[in-house]
């Protein structure tokens, strides 16, 4: 899994059936620091975060075994918000 | 499989309800050498690992394997634990 920060969000009517009521957020990977990285992936949450909150995101096949996201066509999905992150070395 | 260092401890109080109970680690990947390789991830830990120890990760959907396989959402597990630095030779 991956630290992750929320950008914002993605606003879809068209799409597949079993992502109705989804909602979709875009997520910058972060360092365990908390610095930023580049990019950014579209990622379902299933867990209600919210904006700039620092996340976990399931990336590949995995993205669709948590609760509620069975069957569903997704490759990231956040499935916690980070209290805290200690790094000792 | 790759090796890792384990590095820290993330606490998420809000989250998937698959993954209630289990416990996350910032782990370190590392070559064949025990050198830092790539970016630290968080992982969750099916073989009881502590900060500091040298442990073998798995990656993808077998993650989930070591626990209730079609539940739980994981990419980055930790599936055991070196003896020692000394237990990792290449040649």
């Amino acid at each position: 899994m991956i630290i992750a920060r929320i950008l914002g969000t993605v606003v879809s009517t068209q799409k597949d059936e079993r992502l109705q009521g989804k909602k979709l957020l875009i997520v910058r990977p972060i360092n365990v620091d908390g610095t930023d990285t580049t990019g950014y992936v579209v990622a379902v949450d299933t867990v209600g975060a919210g904006f700039h909150e620092r996340v976990l995101v399931v990336a590949g096949s995995s993205a669709r075994l948590a609760q509620g996201m069975k069957d569903t066509p997704v490759d990231a999905a956040i499935v916690g918000v980070i209290d805290t992150v200690a790094v000792t070395q | 499989m790759q090796l890792a260092r384990v590095i820290g401890t993330v606490v998420a109080t809000v989250k998937n309800e698959s993954l209630e109970g289990r416990k996350l680690l910032v782990i370190q990947s590392l070559n064949k050498d025990l050198a830092p390789q790539g970016k630290p991830l968080v992982a969750i830990d099916a073989a009881g690992a502590g900060v500091g120890e040298l442990v073998f990760w798995c990656r993808g959907k077998e993650a989930s394997f070591p626990f209730k396989r079609e539940d739980t959402p994981t990419d980055c597990t930790i599936v055991g634990i070196v003896d020692s630095d000394e237990h990792v030779s290449t040649q």
